[in-house]
């Protein structure tokens, strides 16, 4: 693949003889290199979780958060290149200021949606600038639509999604998604299957310190995005342990 | 090459084209032809006279913690026109802001002190904002505005509790700042102001006998102020937070008019 | 050092998906003396290692004051730090001038954090390439950031940036669970211990080549004066050293050291 790249590669304004734009899929590149982000989409809301990947000892645990807060009814969870992410989700607040300041309500999120992936896009056109190497999921709950969530790429393509998945182990992770039913699952089900799903497709081996990020946006919450509080983030995560721990033991019982 | 701004204010690598939070115009659009797209309308804003009112906000300190209270109408010139204008605002956990003045400036003003709270809440880092800082913010931003011959009409009282303690401060149009036990604006500033400090004067005050001080001002100012309403709002805060309260209706007793001779 | 042909723009990514050219800014970063910086329930302290360019010179500064409550030392080129240092005055004294408060230290982070970003997307500007270690002390207590040329940055409890300062980090790593209950002489001697294992053997800290700034309650932001400095590194003095500059990994950077106080660089004298 990269070989026939070569040449055509080295920015973002040119097309490779096979109709390709490498600069894009380069961008996705660091997406794939990150700590797994998953959403999941459910009956009543919508949860985030994130691996979050501790380099350093001597990081504060807690810092460095990955999912953050739009607008009071929007969260968003990055992945990819972290000070990308945040000029992302500066111009999302901008544009639901904006929109608020202008409408007097709060921004759907398929008009944020449309303006923050034509934002990611107009990266994708010109040599000047380089794309964005962050892929954004988005999500909220409201009383008319319901949950919502879609996911960015750094090509400025965005989807709307049950269930979905970036970073590292993100097809062992939409494989562990695919067998849920979500559309039946409340929010207090998601949650406790996101920490598990994490815990599951997390690689020991490679990187052994990470932290757990869970956030909710649902009916429960009144439509306002919040981090999962810390008892029931404890409980499901020591949930998911122990299941990973159940998983470990069967496998050396088979052998 | 051309200058391109410095390192930390680089210059925009192209116009009219996305932007967070405005509209794409992209070159060649027939929109982006014609002397209308040229000339920027130029408004000359000078605020001369407030439209729509509203008249005196009351402020009391007490010894946990403020309160304020304000009528509901909206006074088209002498009109009684707008009859629900509730204008005690809790901006959150911390601050309550009250406003008297031009109804549509605070309208303005309030629009933007709830995204500066939406913004806050983003960010996520636990800290709020303080009633001090927003008096202070509020000051800045009014003086700005008059020293522009195009002032926001209004009198605004800001109540909180700052780092554990009450704090009280009021800013007029003219971006005048100033912290007390007792403030009280508009016709009130004549009326209640005397009831208010002699009880603030016999000793601190609780908040059951501050929110009854208040009623009865607001009892007085309705017999005398010729653009009051007998419904107004009552606003609390104290370390527990902060409570605005449904509009209430005030009970008055015209028994002692016939008394009155006019000659 | 690899050269490619994806390295040359900071708009080109490479088919890994890695940045070089912010790659080769944070190796600046590397190129500069170590600073450290480490923090105790109500104190953070910055601690840094100056560098003269040749006999002639004074010591260069690396610690800058931002504001009564914030100060940064930096490490990397110095020219960069400045632009850095005055935005981030600017930022503080609008704070204060508005509302009367000073600027929460996580906040203004932010506000660099994004303001670095922007050079390191566009084919006009370059990667600011220095390091930051921020010392602040706000309503949520001390803190302790690194920013890196990345436009990332970092909450840490403790941490050490420049040549070297592997060593430092390890120490820090073996050591920072002490240091929330230590008092304040104990945390700056912690962190001249971490200073001087970024030393070679030949090389000692003295009050010429030390700084050390120090922020807390009631305690605007104080970079020593040479009474303090005295005071400070005597608690380490004489002690025996774990781990001499010489054995450090990875970051050393190019050339081996002379063993004297001055780097032999004199060619790169932006970097400090």
């Amino acid at each position: 693949m990269s070989s026939i790249g070569t040449g055509y590669d080295l920015s973002a304004s040119q097309f490779s003889p096979d109709g390709r734009v490498f600069q894009v899929e380069y961008a996705a590149k660091a997406v794939e290199n990150s700590g797994t982000v998953i959403g999941l989409r459910g009956k009543d809301g919508v949860v985030f979780a994130v691996e979050k990947l501790v380099t350093s000892k001597l990081y504060e645990p807690g810092a460095n958060k990955r999912i953050f807060h739009v607008d009071e009814h929007v969260g968003m969870a990055v992945a990819g290149l972290i000070s990308d992410a945040r000029q992302i989700v500066e111009t999302a607040r901008s544009e639901a200021s904006s929109y608020r300041s202008q409408y007097g309500a709060p921004v759907p999120l398929k008009y944020l949606n449309e303006r923050v992936s034509m934002y990611m896009h107009a990266y994708t056109l010109y040599s000047a600038v380089r794309p964005y190497g962050c892929s954004v999921i988005m999500g909220t709950w409201s009383d008319y639509e319901g949950p919502q969530m879609f996911m960015l790429e750094p090509s400025g393509v965005s989807f709307s999604y049950f269930g979905c998945a970036v970073g590292k182990a993100k097809q062992a992770a939409k494989t562990e998604i695919e067998k849920l039913k979500l559309a039946d699952m409340t929010v207090k089900d998601l949650v406790k299957e996101a920490a598990r799903i994490i815990y599951i497709v997390h690689d020991e081996l490679k990187d052994k310190q990470f932290e757990l990020e869970l956030s909710w946006v649902s009916k429960d919450t009144k439509g306002r995005h919040e981090l999962v509080p810390k008892e029931l983030a404890a409980e499901v995560e020591n949930q998911a342990k122990q299941a990973l721990a159940d998983i470990e033991d069967s496998d050396e019982g088979d052998m | 090459m051309a200058f391109m701004g410095d390192m930390m204010n680089p210059a925009p690598l192209w116009h009219n084209g996305p932007a967070p939070g405005a509209f794409y115009n992209f070159p060649g659009n027939s929109s982006s032809f014609g002397p209308i797209n040229h000339t920027v309308q130029d408004f000359k804003a000078h605020s001369a006279t407030p439209i729509t009112t509203t008249t005196t906000v009351i402020g009391l300190k007490f010894d946990k913690g403020c309160v304020i209270a304000a009528d509901t109408l909206g006074s088209y010139g002498s009109l009684a026109r707008f009859r629900d204008c509730p204008r005690v605002l809790k901006v959150n956990d911390l601050i309550l802001l009250g406003s008297g003045g031009d109804y549509a400036d605070y309208q303005y003003l309030k629009d933007i002190i709830e995204q500066k709270i939406i913004d806050e809440q983003c960010i996520g880092d636990g800290l709020q904002l303080k009633p001090k800082s927003l008096h202070c913010w509020l000051t800045r931003v009014l003086y700005n505005k008059r020293s522009k011959m195009d002032p926001l009409w209004n009198n605004y009282i800001v109540a909180g509790i700052q780092d554990g303690e009450p704090f009280l401060g009021a800013v007029d149009k003219l971006g005048t700042a100033y912290e007390d036990g007792t403030i009280a604006t508009g016709l009130g500033a004549y009326m209640a102001t005397p009831l208010l400090r002699d009880a603030v004067e016999k000793g601190p005050l609780d908040e059951e006998s501050a929110k009854a001080l208040v009623r009865k001002c607001m009892e007085v100012l309705f017999y005398r102020d010729a653009r009051s309403f007998p419904r107004y709002q009552l606003g609390v805060v104290t370390a527990a937070g902060v409570t605005v309260e449904e509009p209430v209706e005030l009970k008055h007793d015209w028994s002692l008019a016939h008394m009155i001779h006019m000659k | 050092m690899f050269r490619n042909q994806y390295d040359s723009d900071v708009t080109v990514w490479s088919p890994q998906g890695r940045l070089h050219q912010v790659e080769y800014a944070m190796e600046a970063v590397k190129l500069g003396s170590a600073t450290v910086g480490l923090k105790n329930k109500q104190f953070a302290v910055l601690i840094a290692l100056k560098r003269a360019v040749s006999e002639l010179s004074a010591y260069q500064k690396k610690i800058i004051p931002i504001d009564d409550h914030i100060g940064i030392s930096i490490s990397g080129l110095t020219a960069d730090a400045r632009m850095l240092s005055r935005f981030m005055r600017t930022e503080c004294l609008n704070h204060r001038y508005a509302h009367d408060a000073p600027m929460p230290v996580g906040r203004l982070i932010g506000l660099v954090g994004n303001k670095m970003q922007i050079c390191t997307q566009r084919y006009d500007k370059r990667p600011l390439g220095v390091g930051l270690l921020v010392a602040g002390y706000d309503d949520q207590g001390p803190h302790i950031y690194q920013m890196c040329p990345s436009a990332n940055f970092f909450d840490c409890r403790a941490m050490a940036i420049g040549a070297r300062s592997q060593s430092a980090r390890t120490y820090l790593e073996k050591h920072f669970n002490t240091f929330l209950d230590s008092d304040l002489n104990d945390l700056v001697a912690h962190g001249l211990r971490a200073l001087r294992d970024t030393l070679p053997n030949e090389v000692d800290l003295n009050t010429k080549n030390v700084s050390i700034a120090i922020v807390g309650p009631k305690t605007p932001l104080r970079v020593c004066d040479e009474a303090e400095l005295t005071q400070y590194l005597s608690l380490v003095e004489g002690e025996e050293r774990r781990g001499g500059g010489a054995a450090a990994t990875g970051d050393a950077g190019p050339a081996p050291e002379a063993g004297d106080e001055r780097d032999p660089q004199p060619q790169v004298n932006n970097i400090v």
